[in-house]
């Protein structure tokens, strides 16, 4: 048992203060939204009379549930599709031997370079000439793949011994159930993270999300909180509760995963 | 159907008589496929045509015409040019460093902390969690003025005259800076304790047993090992701060970038040229100018990592 230093008391008490302080903002977020209106300027954290009716006035009036909808399928397809191409691509990468193949691996890194910025307008252009504006793919279609998750999936894929690929080759397996059944499994804690970043990532986005839809129902929560306040001459109790349904969902699914998601951003930050 | 039968045959013998490299080869080439169109359309078309527009006078009205670097030339005489560029710029030197010393300071004496560790480390964690146009609305409204804002309440209570905070022109930046910083930290804060457990306990070890003062082994171990670190957090803090879009439109979603552009960065600005003024030649050239920082901050990083 090592003995308790009074420095070590001091250090811990400054660092859960600090912790506290860092929290603040999302307890008076929450507090508020549990608040009417009579109660807004009255500061205390715990509300006095806590209700649900900023909830249930929100949730009821239907826009916010479908920006919410719309954010879920944004932010699921997307991770879907990185988990599938990205780790596709890595593997390939790392695995396979071809001429061409430092090539391709040089031009996706590349592309790590590349500010979305700078390609927002080409974007525009393209969707605008598709008809993609407006439309759930014309919000997701710049992310399907990305060069970081390729680039994270590469790395750890080169950890996975070759011995177990030829065992499965010899025994008959094809190339594709290879890498999805033999693989993949291999690399879960690389996949989480990797889902886990491109889910919030997307949950989160702003930018693109707010050139390319026009009309309300095909708002983001992101986008349709930055509209739904304008118009509501600022209620904040209101504001609050959707501020809260934009942010609660990230924050539970932390609880739970926690520890996945601390070891998948450390990951990331060593590796990518 | 025989015919079809032996054109099966022919091809699956093909397919069997084939060397397992060639096999390999046909398999790669077939996985990278659909990708490798998704790069090539989505990626490169896009910086190629970024480049191309920047060099005419393209808007939604009027078909583009070439225009050479009338753009540039324009953009390099707008005085908002140079004080977007400006704000841009105080964001970053503000923002990294301000950001980089709290959260190294944090994950210093956290990474010795064992009671309710990873308690305290969600709570500085979690509003990296969350949307920046929820937290701007948060942040805006602890801003306001009595009796709504919770900040100059408690600085009235203290009998500290009130703030303007956003109504402002100089507390503007910092104001709209604060929950940037704030959101960033808890990242920051995990990647710095990844790099402190990276350094092996026998450094520490030796140094102690040699007699050397906790400041002297910071100094002289934890900082210099953790340089990799402080290198990637670095470039990626400059970064984010050069690309500050989320957080101060969000913030004052009447007139993004006041009072009086006060607060307004490049992307703001290239987003306003594009979808407010629709110069898309125009704002495509600003773009590229934020390209070429970008760039420059990245080759830097390059430098440094090999000097190591």
């Amino acid at each position: 048992m090592p003995r308790i230093r009074p420095g070590r008391i001091v250090a811990w008490t400054l660092l859960f203060i600090g912790g506290v302080i860092m929290v603040t903002p999302l307890l008076f977020m929450l507090s508020t939204s549990l608040k009417d209106a009579s109660q807004v300027y009255d500061l205390r954290v715990i509300p006095e009379a806590p209700t649900l009716d900023n909830y249930i006035e929100i949730l009821s009036d239907g826009r916010f549930t479908r920006w919410f909808v719309n954010s879920m399928i944004v932010a699921v397809v997307v991770t879907l599709s990185n988990v599938f191409f990205d780790s596709l691509v890595g593997y390939t990468l790392a695995k396979f031997r071809f001429r061409g193949r430092y090539f391709v691996f040089i031009a996706i890194l590349s592309t790590l370079m590349i500010p979305t910025e700078m390609l927002v307008l080409p974007w525009y252009l393209m969707a605008s000439q598709f008809g993609w504006l407006d439309s759930y793919w014309g919000i997701m279609f710049p992310g399907m793949m990305t060069a970081f998750g390729t680039f994270l999936m590469k790395q750890f894929f080169e950890g996975v011994p070759d011995d177990f690929l030829e065992a499965a080759r010899i025994d008959g397996l094809n190339e594709f159930t290879i890498w999805w059944k033999i693989a993949m499994p291999l690399v879960t804690p690389a996949l989480s993270a990797l889902a886990i970043f491109t889910f919030l990532g997307n949950w989160t986005a702003f930018f693109w999300p707010l050139i390319v839809t026009t009309s309300a129902d095909l708002y983001t929560l992101p986008v349709g909180l930055s509209s739904f306040a304008v118009e509501q001459s600022i209620q904040w109790e209101k504001i609050m509760t959707g501020a809260s349904i934009a942010t609660l969902p990230t924050l539970i699914i932390f609880l739970f995963l926690q520890r996945y998601i601390v070891r998948g951003v450390m990951l990331a930050g060593l590796k990518g | 159907m025989s015919v079809d039968a032996h054109r099966e045959a022919a091809s699956g013998g093909l397919w069997s008589r084939m060397s397992l490299g060639r096999k390999q080869v046909i398999w790669a080439w077939g996985f990278l496929a659909v990708p490798l169109l998704f790069y090539a359309v989505i990626r490169f078309w896009p910086t190629f045509q970024a480049f191309y527009l920047s060099a005419t006078d393209w808007s939604l009205m009027r078909p583009a015409a070439f225009v050479g670097l009338e753009n540039y030339k324009r953009l390099f005489a707008d005085p908002l040019f140079w004080q977007v560029f400006r704000n841009t710029f105080m964001y970053l030197i503000l923002g990294t460093p301000i950001s980089l010393l709290i959260s190294f300071v944090v994950a210093y004496y956290l990474d010795r902390v064992r009671f309710m560790h990873s308690f305290i480390r969600a709570l500085y964690f979690l509003p990296f969690l969350t949307t920046a146009a929820a937290m701007a609305w948060v942040w805006r409204w602890f801003y306001q003025p009595v009796p709504i804002g919770v900040i100059n309440d408690i600085l009235s209570s203290f009998g500290i005259p009130q703030q303007p905070f956003l109504r402002s022109t100089s507390q503007a930046l910092p104001a709209v800076l604060a929950p940037a910083v704030w959101a960033g930290l808890g990242f920051q804060i995990i990647i710095f304790l990844a790099g402190l457990r990276a350094i092996p306990v026998t450094y520490y070890e030796a140094a102690r047993i040699d007699g050397l003062s906790e400041g002297a082994i910071l100094r002289r171990i934890t900082i210099p090992l953790l340089k990799p670190t402080l290198v990637f957090l670095v470039v990626f803090s400059s970064i984010g701060f050069l690309r500050i879009f989320d957080q101060v439109y969000n913030i004052n979603t009447n007139d993004p970038g006041g009072p009086l552009n006060s607060t307004k960065p490049l992307v703001l600005m290239i987003y306003q040229t594009a979808f407010s003024s629709y110069e898309m030649g125009y704002a495509a050239a600003q773009t590229v100018v934020l390209f070429l920082i970008l760039l420059v901050i990245s080759l830097v990083q390059l430098r440094l990592m090999r000097d190591r």
